[in-house]
């Protein structure tokens, strides 16, 4: 593919990508591929990248050239990490990223509540990294380049939309003329504004918040702690919320919440913007680089899977930015579904399988919609009633821990716990933290040769059995992985045991994505059969 | 040795402040001020200990106004 032309330093960071043209544009009749995903942002490029490491090749249509127009999405927390590890990209990003896990909030100017995402030890990922969405974005287009199976097809814009049976057919326009493809699936990632959304007819449920709040990237060097700063009623911004992040290259990220009556475009003029920061920032000499306006939506689609059309991340669900729960959650649909599309393709699973894609990511979106609507709630109340409630909230915060727990200026994304009909039920209690139809917990593991590491980046991303060393190895189904704990990996520092309950003979059945499906106090091979057959819809 | 309990109770802390809220959707300040006074007293009662009530009024009295 024509590469990476440049990086820019400046107003906005821009990588820039060429148009090329595709045999399939000279095909007599529409070419038919396995998998198309629309959409080159963070969730249809994990999709795809997903995918093309399960062998599944993958055509990404992007209707724009560019990466970057602003840093957007800042926030990527600890299991979008994960996933992002798995897919070989993650070393890079938290590298280049600002690693953070505490999080305070101010009254006024006084302190009324911090927070530790991430008190303990033993995880390869940390709580959270910010990084410009162009960096996460530029990487991960770097990652599909570099992948046999992926064709990334920039300035493709999806026009039409014909469903099928067995197939969808895709009407694209791009500088050279209008073509047609055929897709078996067509993972629609085409964010907020999706046209294939508008393309099959569908609208969102839920509600759009009135508040504004203006977003504002600024470069400066600063010395500010690397914390989540969010202040109620500050005094630099007459009564209204406001909230400052760091990122990488010394930009900071001011959210400020405006009157529900602001002009829009009156208030995204430097003019406008450069006092009100200077309000915040006072003598420390900044340079605006992005800025922008936002009214919140916490909504979703009815369905997500539509024939063979499958939404993901924003074209599916769309959320506040408090919480860090829209990018993060579009990621982990991707790899929802990236395993189980394969698995379908492949002949491993029937089609059902997709069913749980739906239900467990429509858990996910009502978690975070439930979360995003809260937060959003008690930062901008609806009424006068509404915020004095919020404001005593506040008032006894500093000397009542009941209402420091009821201050909410974003619950921070966190792994769903899915109720998911690919698990089995446990039959003898776990403590722990691992769950049931959750990512399984991290731990640090040695292996044979004495090197060490983590859990999470030994597992194989096919079905796994985890198992305790307790006597001779057990033999799994047929096409589960087997890792020995004690043996293959080497619990030295006992976490493993203590974040899975594991004693002897336990076994653990992993799902492709590193969720828990099944685990018993002993290994049971028509059990374990079972609990295969129910993780893969068979 | 004070007898109110101000630690946190609420296994979803954000649950019951929702449900606080939603009481007053939609209600002017006045509404929402004669829905608290009933709030107060059902409550109160349900505490049935004069001593707390008086510790809680002592706290609500102290936290300054935002």
């Amino acid at each position: 593919m024509a590469s990476v032309a440049a990086t820019e330093h400046g107003r906005t960071a821009v990588y820039r990508y060429g148009f090329r043209r595709s045999p399939d544009q000279d095909a007599a009749t529409p070419v038919r591929h396995p998998v198309v995903v629309v959409g080159a942002g963070p969730v249809g490029l994990t999709a795809a990248i997903d995918l093309a490491l399960r062998g599944v090749p993958v055509v990404i249509l992007d209707d724009a050239d560019r990466i970057g127009e602003g840093s957007r999405g800042i926030c990527w927390a600890k299991r979008t990490l994960e996933i992002w590890d798995r897919l070989g990209v993650a070393a890079g990003m938290v590298e280049k990223g600002v690693t953070w896990k505490l999080g305070k909030v101010f009254c006024g100017d006084d302190l009324v509540y911090a927070f530790d995402l991430l008190p303990e030890d033993g995880h390869k990922m940390p709580a959270f990294i910010n990084l410009q969405q162009y960096y996460v974005e530029g990487a991960l287009v770097e990652r599909a380049a570099g992948l046999d199976g992926i064709d990334l097809r920039w300035r493709n814009k999806v026009v039409g939309l014909a469903p099928g049976n067995d197939r969808a057919r895709l009407a694209i326009e791009t500088p050279e003329g209008r073509y047609h493809l055929d897709a078996d699936w067509v993972i629609a990632a085409d964010g907020a504004r999706s046209a294939l959304r508008d393309l099959l007819g569908l609208s969102f449920r839920g509600v759009t918040f009135e508040d504004q709040f203006l977003i504002a990237d600024v470069r400066m060097a600063a010395d500010f702690p690397t914390e989540r700063r969010f202040w109620f009623n500050p005094t630099f911004h007459s009564g209204q919320s406001s909230l400052m992040h760091r990122q990488p290259d010394n930009v900071w990220r001011i959210d400020l919440q405006l009157d529900p009556r602001a002009d829009a475009t009156e208030e995204q003029r430097p003019e406008r913007v450069i006092p009100r920061l200077k309000r915040v920032l006072g003598d420390i000499p900044f340079e605006l680089e992005w800025v922008s306006l936002y009214r919140f939506n916490c909504r979703r689609l009815d369905r997500f899977v539509h024939g063979r059309v499958i939404f993901v991340g924003d074209a599916a669900h769309q959320v506040s930015p408090f919480g860090a729960r829209g990018a993060n959650s579009g990621v982990q649909d991707a790899e929802n579904l990236a395993w189980k599309l394969a698995a379908v393709l492949r002949g491993e699973a029937a089609a059902a399988l997709l069913v749980s894609y739906e239900s467990e990511r429509m858990q996910a979106a009502d978690e975070n919609i439930a979360h995003s609507t809260r937060s959003t709630d008690f930062i901008a109340p609806h009424s006068a009633a509404e915020r004095r409630l919020r404001d005593a909230v506040l008032a006894l915060a500093p000397r009542a821990e009941f209402a420091r727990r009821m201050v909410n200026s974003g619950r921070l994304s966190v792994a769903t716990v899915h109720d998911s009909p690919l698990s089995s039920p446990d039959e003898s209690p776990f403590a722990g933290i691992a769950r049931l139809g959750a990512p399984v917990p991290d731990a640090p593991l040695r292996d044979r040769d004495g090197a060490q590491g983590f859990l999470l980046e030994r597992l194989r991303g096919t079905p796994e059995l985890l198992w305790v060393a307790d006597g001779a190895r057990p033999q799994p189904p047929p096409g589960v992985a087997l890792t020995v704990i004690g043996e293959d990996l080497v619990d030295d520092a006992g976490l493993f045991a203590a974040r899975f309950d594991a004693t002897p003979g336990a076994a653990f059945l992993l799902r492709p994505d590193q969720h828990l499906a099944a685990r018993w106090r002993s290994f049971d091979r028509a059990k374990a059969g079972a609990a295969l057959d129910r993780m893969l819809a068979r | 040795m004070p007898r109110l309990v101000t630690a946190s109770r609420f296994a979803d802390p954000d649950a019951a402040y929702v449900a606080l809220v939603d009481a007053r959707r939609g209600l002017s300040l006045e509404a929402a001020a004669d829905l608290d006074a009933k709030l107060v007293l059902i409550l109160a009662n349900h505490i049935g200990d004069l001593e707390v009530l008086r510790e809680a009024i002592a706290l609500a009295k102290g936290a300054a106004r935002q």
